[in-house]
């Protein structure tokens, strides 16, 4: 390490070793759960081959099968940063379902006190109103944290329950449409109130683009900002944030605000631009998958967006895979959990392998 | 296994201990130099020495946690051969921590059943209460068996403590500072019931302590270690706690050579009645009056946990007062990011990579956490500037000399006395008025220390108020202008650095004088 040259390899290795590890090894516990489905899809008599091909078919074959996956990404991409920005501060938040469910629900209710109101001022006013309910859900999970230390996993899982049936509540009493009959809904969004598809030439609705940019809005808030800066450390040694008098409780209710606001928003897409309304179709386990997604992008959120797309692929092959291979449609929720064990499993490595470490590529 | 540990069997009568030429080196570190110890069948032993004199690395060679790198242990004259601590309780050897290794949840007759080696897979209650209770009978003292431990009083468990060692059949044990967590009447009931036991010729005792008042008062030998070496040892009663004092912190040093300014500079720092609760939530800690003058370093001694963690969680506001103020310059000190800015004050914690860094963070990353969020001028900074970290990074790392593979490793990678070179580095950088600082030199090696004190000498001459918390005096009185006595969460003694005495300074360390 005399060399310029020496110390420009230093500065390589030392910065890239770690950016590969978290590359190989998410990639290599998803083939590893893959791997191990194969063996549970065997014990079935069943080929994982054509199960493989059915996902590639039915996900990203064509351009119908990626209009199929890509109207199913923007959930994807919110729900993974409800749990990727509280990540940064050291929280496992898995609740972002309630804060999904319960925007969606306050864009429609927000929408049946507008009719009339032109698409320009009515649409922003709705995404505003689903993101300050998802936003102040998960906030108030971040608070109990700060005032009472309640852990915030199981709070969120918990509160996700409370939202589902709070929205199952008010669907069927008070803001019901008495017109909805066997699936108790909201009144029905007016035409100028619904968000239509891009101009890409296949039907994908604008919240994927909205979703892409969130995620690189994040990214610039993690990466490149101050504030994300200060929350790294607050997530790596509270301790650590506190006697450098930074506010760790601030902090942590921006950060957890933030999240929700992401699954609010996803919440007011579902029901803008796919249902219409409001009703028990929000609760559609997106939320869930959402944690899976964020864990597999190792809370990088330019990572989430090609990792939404795959589960959203994936998922998308649900359909054909339940005709074709007659598999019930829970396959590709064992699929998944299988996925996230070896993934939860996979955390572990790091730092382990030598072939990542410094050490291994500085010696002769 | 017949030698098994069983209380059926007749009690064996107390066993006396020889270390001999014992060592420990870790390293290049001696923690433990040739020292031989004797304790005689039956005999309360006191072991004294200041923190990282070599107590406990001593009685880790004897329970077999350690291998010793030479020298070896004599039972009752013979030579025994210690691999672990199964092969200790074997022979009758038992410790009994600082802290309760009980399982809180299960009651007094659980805990003893489950420590057994032997305990059965199937319990016949009615069997093993019939033999607790007989074991009891035998004993002078007896604890509650049918409470969760969890409700009983520090003096409740630590006797329980005892008393499963004896369960177990140890006929020599091992208490390490067994009263640091009990009141003063507790202390000498517990204390008072072992003695008996050793009179009685049931067990021999080995004491670890700092308290000279239990050695006079209830041990029979004490010995007494140094930096590793064996500085005195004999019957207590013909010690003098000022001859222990001496021993136990060695002569009085000659004034530091490095070269002093005199400051006369005005009060940057003052504390007035401030009170917090301590860890324990039980105890109080108390700063009648402290007052720290600019180009002064003021040094707070103390046996380590007498509240000098919980005065830096004060100044660094992570522990609320309940009363009184902490002022910086003649105003209320909230340790706010922007007042410890605006007021120059820095801040670092014992155990640099627990508490004051980001393990998985680089080390260009850990070294900008004091101003990553302010361009030069001093206005709020939005975005990172990563290349301006790492020129600093690079900066900072040859000034202080720290030892990396490159600016981008995480700091965790490190050794200890780089971090706390980095630490260092990232806190004395800059303007800097008030620096607080706990124990800047603890488990590192020789070269390391006499640069981190060098530097925190340079930074008083400049004009810097140091508050150094340590529990190594040395340190304390090599580098202080002044020292204050931490006891039981409140300052107990004053003195100036040159009037300094070491036994009146241990004594009130040891919390009476």
């Amino acid at each position: 390490m005399t060399t310029a040259s020496g110390q420009k390899g230093g500065q390589f290795l030392a910065q890239g070793l770690p950016r590969l590890e978290a590359v190989v090894i998410p990639i290599g516990a998803l083939l590893t759960g893959a791997l191990i489905f194969s063996g549970f899809l065997l014990a079935l008599g069943k080929s994982p081959a054509e199960f493989f091909a059915l996902i590639y078919k039915a996900g990203f074959s064509s351009p119908f099968s990626w209009q199929n996956t890509l109207s199913r990404v923007a959930p994807l991409l919110f729900a993974g940063l409800c749990v990727a920005l509280p990540a940064r501060l050291g929280l496992v938040v898995i609740g972002g379902e309630g804060a999904i469910v319960l925007g969606g629900l306050m864009a429609a209710i927000t929408a049946g006190l507008m009719l009339g109101t032109p698409s320009w001022l009515g649409l922003p006013l709705m995404a505003l109103a689903g993101a300050a309910m998802g936003g102040l859900w998960i906030a108030a999970i971040g608070w109990l944290r700060i005032k009472r230390g309640v852990n915030e996993t199981i709070a969120s899982l918990l509160m996700a329950y409370i939202a589902i049936a709070v929205m199952n509540h008010l669907v069927e009493g008070p803001f019901r449409d008495p017109a909805s009959l066997n699936k108790p809904s909201t009144a029905p969004l007016p035409e100028a109130l619904r968000v239509g598809d891009m101009p890409i030439g296949i039907d994908v609705h604008w919240g994927f683009a909205f979703g892409v940019l969130a995620c690189v809005l994040s990214w610039l808030l993690i990466d490149r900002s101050t504030i994300g800066f200060a929350a790294r450390i607050a997530g790596d040694n509270i301790r650590a944030a506190q006697v450098q008098g930074l506010p760790v409780g601030k902090l942590i209710l921006g950060f957890t605000a933030l999240g929700g606001a992401c699954a609010g928003l996803a919440g007011f897409f579902e029901v803008t631009a796919i249902h219409g309304a409001a009703n028990a179709s929000l609760v559609a386990g997106y939320g869930y998958t959402g944690i899976l997604v964020a864990f597999l992008a190792r809370h990088n959120p330019l990572a989430i967006i090609p990792v939404a797309t795959l589960l959203a692929g994936i998922e998308a092959s649900s359909g054909l895979i339940q005709r074709r291979m007659d598999l019930p449609d829970a396959t590709i929720l064992v699929f998944e959990g299988i996925v996230f064990v070896v993934l939860l499993l996979s955390e572990t490595l790091y730092g382990k392998i030598p072939l990542f470490k410094h050490g291994f590529w500085s010696k002769p | 296994m017949s030698a098994a540990p069983s209380v059926l069997a007749p009690p064996k009568a107390a066993i006396g201990i020889e270390a001999v030429g014992m060592s420990m080196r870790f390293g290049d570190f001696t923690a433990l130099d040739h020292v031989t110890l004797k304790i005689r069948p039956g005999s309360f032993h006191a072991l004294l020495g200041e923190n990282g004199a070599g107590k406990s690395t001593l009685v880790k060679c004897m329970m077999g946690f350690y291998h010793a790198s030479d020298g070896g242990l004599l039972i009752d004259g013979r030579e025994a051969l210690i691999r672990d601590p199964v092969d200790a309780q074997r022979l009758g050897l038992g410790m009994v921590y600082q802290h309760f290794t009980l399982v809180p949840s299960l009651t007094g007759a659980e805990n003893l059943l489950i420590s057994r080696a032997d305990a059965p897979a199937v319990i016949s209650w009615r069997k093993e209460r019939a033999a607790l209770e007989a074991f009891l009978r035998k004993m002078p003292f007896s604890a509650p068996l049918d409470r969760p431990v969890s409700r009983l009083s520090a003096g409740e468990k630590q006797k329980l403590e005892i008393l499963k060692q004896l369960y177990l059949g140890s006929r020599f044990l091992i208490l390490d500072e067994p009263t640091s967590v009990l009141t003063p009447g507790e202390a000498d009931e517990v204390l008072g019931h072992v003695r008996a036991l050793c009179q009685a010729g049931e067990i021999s005792v080995l004491m670890i302590t700092h308290k000279f008042r239990e050695v006079s008062q209830f041990a029979d030998d004490v010995s007494v270690l140094r930096k590793g070496k064996l500085t005195g040892s004999g019957p207590a009663a013909d010690l003098s706690h000022a001859d222990m004092a001496q021993m136990m912190m060695g002569a009085q040093l000659p004034p530091s050579e490095t070269a002093r300014t005199a400051h006369n500079g005005d009060v940057v720092l003052s504390l007035r009645a401030a009170k917090a609760p301590d860890r324990s939530g039980l105890g109080q800690i108390e700063i009648a009056q402290l007052d720290l003058r600019a180009g002064e370093i003021l040094g707070i001694a103390g046996v380590s946990g007498n509240g000098q963690t919980e005065l830096m969680d004060m100044l660094t506001g992570q522990r609320k007062l309940n009363a009184g103020q902490i002022q910086v310059h003649g105003r209320d000190y909230g340790a706010t990011r922007r007042e410890a800015r605006a007021l120059k004050i820095r801040a670092l914690p014992e155990e640099p990579l627990q508490n004051a860094c980001a393990p998985r963070m680089s080390v260009a990353e850990n070294l900008a956490f004091r101003d990553f969020d302010q361009i030069p001028d001093g206005r709020p900074r939005l975005w990172k500037n990563s290349r301006e970290m790492a020129r600093r990074a690079v900066e900072l790392i040859s000034a202080y000399q720290i030892k990396t593979t490159s600016p981008h490793s995480p700091i965790a990678a490190l050794s200890g006395g780089n971090v706390q070179r980095a630490a260092l580095a990232r806190e004395l950088s800059g303007d800097v008025d008030l620096l607080l600082i706990a124990n800047p030199c603890f488990g590192l090696d020789f070269a390391a220390v006499a640069a981190i004190r060098a530097r925190l000498l340079a930074a008083r001459n400049e004009g810097v108020a140091i508050l150094l918390i340590s529990e190594d005096l040395d340190e304390i009185l090599e580098l202080a202008d002044r020292i204050l006595v931490m006891s039981e969460g409140k300052i107990a003694f004053e003195t100036s650095a040159e009037n300094a005495d070491t036994a009146e300074i241990g004594a009130y360390m040891a919390g009476h004088a």
